[in-house]
């Protein structure tokens, strides 16, 4: 039987490139099964999941849920807002507590990094990390990657760049790990003080200039200003950011080449990118979100296989 | 091992031939009917049962194949094919008779699942059953075939293989039994 290396999806960096090249075989056919007109399988019927977030999100959250519901899984969700967090508890027993009530699967959104591995290493539940603070956003660089390979047809030897603030982002990371276990070239691309000090020893390319970045990529992957996790000033003043590292129409079409732009979303529209390259045919933005969905029913049926009966 | 042709080449060909003029019996020119191969050995029969269909009728059939490995009832049971084949079913299936087509009918189970994820793509009129080799004696569920291209009484202990030219180089049906089982 061919299956996943892992028993839970903390992060790209346990995956082995035959796992993704696993999970992205089983979404080929995921994504034809949300185009049916019964968009919906059995195959979960008996399983449980809980989404557990507590840090907020909408599209992650319903991309996850979207997927659940159509492989028939139960499906309970947990904001931390408004829930016994508050009060004090801690995460695991947050977690057992789910857990008691027979809960298969957990997917989990924290703000602290390490976050799914810990809860994975002490609850008796398949763990999927659905964002641990600037650590790793597994299925996010998952779609990705499956989004380049539909796009190009396949995501080895092509040029990816990363562009934004690299050091809060967790989806940057994963993603790097991912371009790189399919043998893609990684390059970030922004100001100095959003560059992580060491990223060179993960084998990526660092360039500040924009320009030169898209001249040599054939994806670009635009990310967004994480203030939220910002805790003292990294560049001057937006506007600057935007001048400097910002996406538009002018630039996209003074490229010698055409490439692909990408967005994990949220969009900034007119910060990292503009309303015309957002919405330009060479934007597959919301190709990205549709594969979100086949994705992870990919990743979570693939690991309810492993849910001990 | 003792092996045993059950098939061979002529009598596999002419079972085919048998199969098809059955299914113009019943299909006449098959405007409102579509013949469904089971994902994976079920599309070898499709294959070979839309060519000679299509030549005896002149004009082409409608076809698609179906995987059913999200609707099998033994997923986290057993070591079963978790990565799906292809499904290809670009029309609706509401109101036309379907057939669905497989290489052995042995216990039920997969005809079950293939019942329950043609559902996705429409109700049809009517769903009937191609079988090329019938297992009759070792069946789980209630489920019978139409059409049947060879009726094999076996032991559980024994295999049957049907084997494909486009596949494995010739056309013929074998039954495996072991050794001690005589």
């Amino acid at each position: 039987m061919d299956n996943l290396s892992v028993e839970h999806l903390n992060g790209i960096e346990d995956l082995s490139p035959r796992d993704i090249q696993i999970i992205f075989e089983t979404a080929d056919r995921f994504k034809e099964v949300i185009n049916r007109p019964i968009k919906k399988v059995p195959s979960l019927r008996d399983i449980t999941i809980a989404n557990v977030f507590f840090e907020n999100s909408t599209r992650t959250k319903l991309s996850f849920e979207l997927a659940e519901k159509r492989l028939s899984a139960d499906v309970v969700n947990f904001s931390a807002g408004s829930s016994s967090v508050k009060k004090g508890e801690t995460l695991v027993d947050t977690v057992n507590n789910i857990l008691s009530m027979k809960v298969d699967m957990v997917v989990m959104r924290h703000p602290n990094p390490g976050a799914a591995k810990f809860l994975s290493e002490r609850v008796d539940a398949r763990v999927i990390n659905a964002g641990d603070g600037t650590h790793e956003h597994p299925t996010q660089a998952l779609l990705d990657s499956y989004s380049i390979r539909e796009k190009l047809g396949t995501v080895e030897g092509k040029k990816v760049v990363i562009v934004g603030d690299i050091l809060h982002s967790r989806v940057a990371l994963s993603n790097i790990y991912a371009l790189q276990k399919q043998g893609a070239e990684v390059m970030v691309c922004g100001p100095s003080t959003l560059i992580p000090k060491y990223i060179h020893e993960l084998g990526v390319k660092v360039e500040n200039n924009l320009k030169k970045a898209l001249e040599w990529c054939d994806v670009a992957n635009m990310l967004r200003i994480q203030l939220e996790r910002q805790d003292i000033q990294y560049f001057p003043s937006l506007r600057e950011y935007t001048m400097l590292y910002g996406l538009d129409k002018e630039l996209l079409n003074s490229l010698s080449k055409e490439i692909i732009v990408m967005h994990p979303g949220p969009i900034n529209r007119g910060v990292e990118i503009t309303s015309d390259v957002a919405d330009s045919k060479q934007s597959i933005i919301l190709n990205q979100v549709e594969n979100g969905v086949a994705i992870r029913m990919a990743v979570i049926y693939l690991l309810a296989a492993k849910v001990e009966r | 091992m003792k092996t045993q042709v059950i098939l061979n080449e002529r009598q596999f060909d002419l079972t085919l031939q048998r199969l098809c003029r059955q299914l113009i019996e019943n299909h006449n020119d098959f405007s409102d009917t579509i013949l469904i191969g089971l994902q994976p050995r079920g599309l070898s029969v499709l294959n070979r049962i839309k060519t000679l269909t299509e030549s005896i009728l002149g004009h082409p059939i409608q076809c698609g194949s179906l995987d059913i490995t999200f609707h099998r009832d033994d997923f986290r049971r057993r070591a079963t094919p978790l990565i799906p084949s292809v499904t290809n079913i670009d029309f609706s299936l509401e109101n036309k008779n379907v057939v669905l087509l497989d290489d052995v009918l042995y216990t039920g189970r997969t005809i079950r699942a293939g019942l329950d994820a043609m559902l996705a793509y429409g109700r049809p009129n009517k769903v009937e059953l191609l079988t090329f080799i019938d297992r009759r004696f070792k069946r789980h569920l209630p489920i019978q075939a139409d059409y049947v291209g060879k009726t094999v009484d076996s032991l559980v202990s024994e295999r049957v293989s049907v084997e494909w030219k486009e596949i494995e180089g010739t056309d013929k049906v074998i039954l495996y039994t072991p050794e001690n089982d005589g």
